[in-house]
């Protein structure tokens, strides 16, 4: 079918055609996706800068083929480094809708897995079960998260190396069906893009998360209360400021994560607290509103006194 | 003689854009494709051999096509066809099937007349092709 339409685009040069940039762009629906990033993602500059330069890369290829420039279909196969809880997760979820609006990949959906659903337990286990994920994620995005324990370089008979070169081959054949997305610590991908040097070169998109500021990670905790319908006390406020900046020079600190729990902790506290008053009638205020003895009570400030 | 069997029988073999078409249909209705191939084409032949499992919860018919190709490459002498089974209640059994590779010669088949008690006949019809043994049907290895 491309056949003739190649020829002709060789003998005579098209026609010029005009294109509406914005009438195309508005059409395609990416912009709301990408304000929704802007939104509800707090900080992750240098992604965001990342996934507009994509988003406009398939929106002129978008353009490009329907004026019969034929070129390959771009490798949008990407890599996510970065702390623990630095949005990688989230983020892919977003470029697979980003995909599929801009209809690169077909389906949309992600399916994320980990080394436990692609390697087998014994011989013979491994290629069926890689094979099985592949099928499930076709037309849509696979994320494979903490990519570098498929690799294990203290055992060569591990099964990671199988499921490995099932991914490569895959990823090289079947582009068109198919966004493999790997996401891990940085420094231990890094040790695993050296040892297996086929995945660097088929990844296109190495993006490197950042860990989040003091202000960003505030902001983060403000979004993520409004999302449960909590919300701060003035006071509550204050201290939680001082618990990131004592969070954040502890061990174990795990940016957005390590907020998410330090909230569900301080909501357990609130809760304690209301219900050892039972004679007490509660106002809408008084359930929604974290104090700053929620807050005050966390083992971070404990420590950072007896240290 | 070109054996036919299931849906589409009627229509020239299908291309493998159209497989993908009726794939996609398929599991667009929440059906699992299966793969299956056999060389004995008795239309009477119910057990098929599976390749691989039954193919659950995909999304996109390219799972299917990937499969198929590698299923070609093993079996292309023989019959492939891809069946889709609904598991839904009150269902439970396979909706659609159709075949997607057959071998390059098809013999055909022999019709036996059993001449029994009376002027009563039986009737049996053989592929040519069984008269070999399993794997070597149609030229095969």
């Amino acid at each position: 079918m491309s056949a003739p339409t190649a020829t002709q685009s060789v003998s005579e040069p098209p026609p010029t055609r005009k294109v509406d940039l914005r009438r195309e762009f508005n059409e395609v629906g990416v912009g709301e996706v990408l304000d929704q990033l802007d939104r509800e993602l707090i900080g992750l500059r240098p992604v965001k800068t990342r996934i507009r330069e994509i988003a406009s890369l398939l929106l002129i290829e978008r353009i490009r083929k329907r004026m019969n420039l034929t070129s390959d279909v771009p490798t949008l196969h990407m890599s996510f480094t970065g702390n623990p809880g630095t949005g990688k997760t989230t983020v892919a979820l977003r470029i697979a809708s980003i995909l599929h609006k801009l209809g690169f990949v077909r389906r949309g959906q992600v399916v994320s897995v980990t080394r436990d659903e692609l390697v087998g337990q014994y011989i013979g286990h491994t290629a069926p079960k890689t094979k099985e994920i592949l099928k499930k994620a076709m037309g849509g995005v696979l994320f494979i998260d903490e990519a570098y324990y498929l690799h294990r370089p203290d055992n060569e008979r591990d099964y990671g190396q199988e499921a490995i070169e099932i991914l490569l081959q895959v990823m090289e054949s079947q582009r068109e069906d198919l966004v493999v997305i790997l996401a891990g610590y940085g420094d231990r991908m890094d040790k695993f893009f050296a040892s297996n040097p086929g995945f660097r070169s088929r990844i296109a998109h190495h993006i490197d998360f950042p860990d989040y500021s003091q202000d960003e990670l505030l902001a983060i905790a403000d979004l993520m209360l409004q999302d449960i319908n909590y919300k701060f006390s003035p006071d509550a406020r204050e201290a939680f400021v001082r618990y990131i900046g004592l969070r954040k020079t502890q061990p174990l600190f795990s940016n957005a994560r390590s907020i998410r729990n330090a909230l569900d902790r301080m909501r357990l506290r609130q809760a304690s607290r209301l219900v050892a008053d039972l004679d007490r009638v509660l106002t809408d205020d008084d359930v929604m509103s974290l104090e700053a003895s929620d807050v005050l009570a966390s083992r971070v400030f404990t420590k950072a006194i007896g240290e | 003689m070109r054996v036919t069997q299931g849906c589409f029988s009627f229509l020239p073999d299908l291309t493998d854009e159209q497989i993908s078409r009726q794939v996609q249909y398929c599991l667009g209705n929440g059906w699992a494709v299966n793969i299956e191939f056999t060389d004995d084409p008795h239309p009477r032949n119910n057990f098929w051999e599976m390749w691989g499992l039954p193919m659950f919860d995909l999304r996109d018919a390219a799972g299917v096509l990937m499969e198929l190709t590698e299923c070609r490459k093993v079996y292309g002498d023989r019959y492939i066809r891809l069946s889709a089974f609904d598991s839904s209640h009150g269902w439970e059994s396979v909706r659609l099937s159709f075949i997607v590779n057959r071998p390059r010669e098809e013999p055909g088949f022999r019709l036996d007349r059993h001449e029994v008690e009376g002027r009563k006949v039986r009737y049996t019809t053989t592929p040519y092709a069984v008269d070999r043994p399993e794997g070597q049907r149609y030229g095969g290895s």
